[in-house]
């Protein structure tokens, strides 16, 4: 710590150098921050809760429907405690571009199949009483500023109703928030009954889109899945059986590989910061061959001197680095916002912290060493001369 | 005149001590070659998408959906809607006299991605027996088309390539029964990316009893009024129609949107990054020089000459490195395909384009920075206290 002052003196001496050192690395790792982002939405999709909840979609596709006469079968099986039904209703909301999943669901069974989804005892009770009832995630009420009560009409695409129109209204009774700090799937979508959605609408009925099984023992998630599986095998309607973490990361590559994409660019910007930052420090050090002699003369050691250099470039790295992370964390909203709903909420979460403050432990030392070592062979009698 | 020569004379001489200063040299050229590199690369995927769903679709052919719905998905015509949208005007006869029109079903199938081995939703279409005569840009490149009535499969170029199986000669599973490819098709644009066959066929193996779209070729463009007039007036139908063009422009809309935002956003800030890191080399370049320079200033070369040899020399080195980025870029993407999920719900395979168009735009960024870059440090540089300079402080 007594050091400290030495360290900034040293990145002070070529204040606009540091400067501008800083605000290169600061613009890589604003990119990171803006680009893991991205790639955490495509690749995680949503949060890991759902260890122990299994998809079941028709093996042909996803768009093939499945008879609901399979629910009691598969509730049946050995291993699943419960089993909830749902239907992708794609209906729009004032206009295409305000896309978002509208989902029919088993009410009573969704609910308790879902713990992670917080609402209150009367929006609860509303949920489950009232035929037209829907409800809301947090993120979809902010956007479009909806008040619990209101009326929420969608225009159907696919499912026409009984009156010949494809409008159909629900009832926001509710708003579905997460007990975590992180967002979660739901938060984006509107979910609402399935009895209302199956007598009201002229095609399909009694058929359902997919089933969440949630089993006892995540482990035997494979046998369950197999034996559901092979229930339904050689009959009209094959089923397909896969953890809800499988399906989503499965449906997530569906949009192309956009880890590969991002691990790419971020490497061709790393490898640029890693040179400009690489030659700023290596200059500094040379220049500085008559203080660095200087400081050995007064007595010291060759190891200190190593570490303050060292320590110098762990530090413009780090500053950059948490600075740059920081704009992004402040930035992403805006471009999360000009993107018009159309990704989920971008963020900087924890993890692209800490794999951000890792890249940069590794940079300053990949940055720092070498100019170091040069400091510690350095011989006193040499640089003073050129001095 | 005088001042030409004189920076003629300095940037020979800047030049020629470059490669003293290499490292710090190739400092800006590869952090303007990964700029221009990415930037590249992703415009040539934004391009590249446009294109394939831009060239899809005609203004002289019309698509029928049922009222209300946005994609052929989510659409459902039955068989009658179907004769009566044949007896609508405005229909192109073609050469055997029956209207060019197609009823078609479209379903999607699992078919594993080549890339990540995962399974993808891919789009079957069944198509009426005029599909072929309707669609004048489909061209049969490999085998032969389906035969009516048979479970069999003409495959499109960009779903050949980025799924498995789907070779000419293979089979394959659908609605668990076996499906033989028996021929491969080009088209240039979205429909490319599916697997055709004859209508009936899939509709009996999926269990189906209508339609998802009709698609009509007018007699010509004007002709899309009276088509669409007379559809609205039948009243046993309820449809929407549109012209192909416009259908698969509004298809393609919410990624066009998506790929264009990121693109942006990433290759700004990508700029502005090399601009510092084009500053601070340029910095050191003069920093060096320095004594260099002042003896230069001494012997009476202009401010002005000292200044443009700074830039030309960040100038040039910025092209460098931008050619070298637009060119690796070239090389690796031109023509890569990949496949992403398209508004269908279901894969859109489409090709990189590296226009000659694009590497002039990374050009003019590699200018720019280059430019900015230089500007700074050369006036430092022509403005510097003589005296000190010359002591080399």
């Amino acid at each position: 710590m007594k050091y400290l002052g030495l360290v900034l003196a040293g990145l002070l001496r070529h204040r606009s150098r540091s400067l501008l050192t800083f605000a290169s690395v600061m613009t890589a790792f604003v990119l990171f921050g803006v680009l893991d982002g991205v790639r955490t939405v495509f690749s995680e999709g949503t949060d890991t809760s759902g260890q122990d909840r299994l998809i079941v979609t028709s093996r042909l596709s996803i768009i093939e429907p499945l008879p609901y006469s399979q629910l009691a079968r598969i509730a049946a099986i050995d291993g699943v405690q419960q089993i909830a039904h749902a239907n992708w209703f794609g209906g729009v909301y004032q206009d295409r571009k305000n896309f978002f999943p509208n989902i029919a669901v088993s009410a009573d069974e969704w609910l308790a199949i879902h713990p992670e989804i917080t609402l209150t005892a009367a929006e609860r009770d509303a949920f489950l009483t009232t035929r037209t009832a829907a409800l809301a995630g947090e993120n979809l009420v902010d956007r479009f500023g909806w008040k619990v009560g209101e009326r929420i009409p969608l225009e159907g695409t696919i499912f026409p109703n009984k009156s010949g129109s494809n409008s159909w209204t629900f009832d926001l009774v509710g708003v579905m928030r997460s007990g975590q700090d992180e967002g979660s799937g739901f938060a984006n979508e509107l979910i609402f009954r399935y009895d209302y959605f199956d007598e009201g609408r002229t095609q399909g009925q009694g058929t359902v889109g997919w089933y969440v099984v949630r089993i006892a023992d995540p482990a035997r998630s494979n046998d369950v899945a197999q034996a559901i599986d092979a229930l339904f095998r050689n009959s009209d309607a094959e089923t397909k059986t896969q953890s809800e973490k499988e399906f989503n990361l499965a449906f997530a590559k569906q949009f192309g590989d956009i880890g590969l994409i991002v691990s790419a660019i971020m490497a061709a910007v790393f490898f640029t910061v890693l040179l400009v930052t690489g030659n700023t420090m290596a200059q500094g050090v040379r220049e500085r061959a008559g203080d660095i002699a200087i400081l050995k003369t007064l007595g010291f050691s060759g190891v200190t001197v190593c570490l303050l250099i060292v320590t110098e470039s762990l530090l413009l790295l780090l500053a950059g680095g948490c600075a740059g992370l920081g704009l992004a964390a402040l930035g992403l909203p805006a471009l999360s916002r000009a993107l018009r709903g159309q990704l989920p909420p971008l963020e900087v979460s924890v993890d692209t912290w800490l794999i951000g403050l890792a890249i940069m432990l590794v940079l300053g030392l990949v940055v720092g060493v070498p100019p170091a070592v040069r400091a510690l062979r350095l011989r006193i009698v040499d640089a003073l001369a050129r001095a | 005149m005088s001042a030409l020569r004189q920076i003629f004379a300095l940037t020979l001489m800047g030049l020629s001590t470059l490669p003293q200063r290499l490292a710090s040299s190739l400092v800006i050229v590869v952090g303007i070659a990964g700029v221009a590199g990415v930037l590249v690369s992703l415009l040539a995927m934004r391009d590249g998408f446009q294109t394939t769903l831009g060239a899809t679709g005609r203004i002289d052919e019309a698509i029928v959906l049922r009222g209300g719905s946005n994609t052929e998905l989510s659409s459902r015509l039955t068989r009658e809607d179907a004769t009566l949208i044949a007896q609508a005007p405005g229909i192109l006869a073609g050469p055997d006299q029956w209207p060019l029109i197609s009823a078609e079903v479209v379903v999607i199938v699992n078919l594993p991605k080549k890339s990540t081995g995962t399974d993808s939703n891919v789009e079957v279409r069944g198509v009426g027996p005029q599909a072929l005569a309707l669609r004048a840009q489909v061209k049969i490149s490999q085998g032969r088309a389906f035969a009516a009535g048979r479970r069999e499969l003409l495959v499109g170029r960009g779903a050949a390539s980025q799924f498995s199986g789907l070779t000419v000669g293979s089979t394959i599973k659908l609605a668990g029964e076996p499906w033989a490819v028996v021929g491969l098709f080009e088209s240039g644009d979205a429909h490319e990316s599916e697997i055709w066959a004859d209508a009936e066929s899939v509709q009996s193996a999926y269990r189906r009893d209508g339609y998802q779209s009709v698609r009509v070729k007018l007699t010509d463009a004007l002709a899309f009024n009276e088509f669409k007039a007379a559809l609205a007036a039948d009243p046993r139908l309820k449809v929407d129609v549109q012209r192909t063009r416009n259908y698969y422009a509004t298809q393609s809309q919410r990624l066009r949107r998506l790929i264009d935002v990121l693109a942006t956003t990433v290759a700004v800030i990508m700029a502005i990054g090399a601009t510092f890191g084009a500053l601070n080399t340029m910095y050191a370049a003069v920093a060096t020089r320095q004594r260099e320079i002042a003896i230069m200033r001494a012997l009476g070369f202009a401010s002005f000459s000292i200044v443009a040899a700074v830039m030309v020399e960040a100038i040039a080195l910025a092209l460098t490195g931008g050619l070298l980025g637009a060119g690796l870029a070239w090389l690796v993407f031109d023509n890569y395909t990949v496949s992403t999920l398209g508004a269908n719900f279901s894969q859109v395979v489409f090709a990189f384009r590296v226009s000659p168009m694009l590497v002039g735009d990374a050009l003019r960024w590699a200018l720019a920075i280059g430019f900015l870059g230089g500007l700074l440090p050369a006036l430092g540089a022509a403005r510097a206290p003589l005296t000190s300079a010359l002591r080399g402080r």
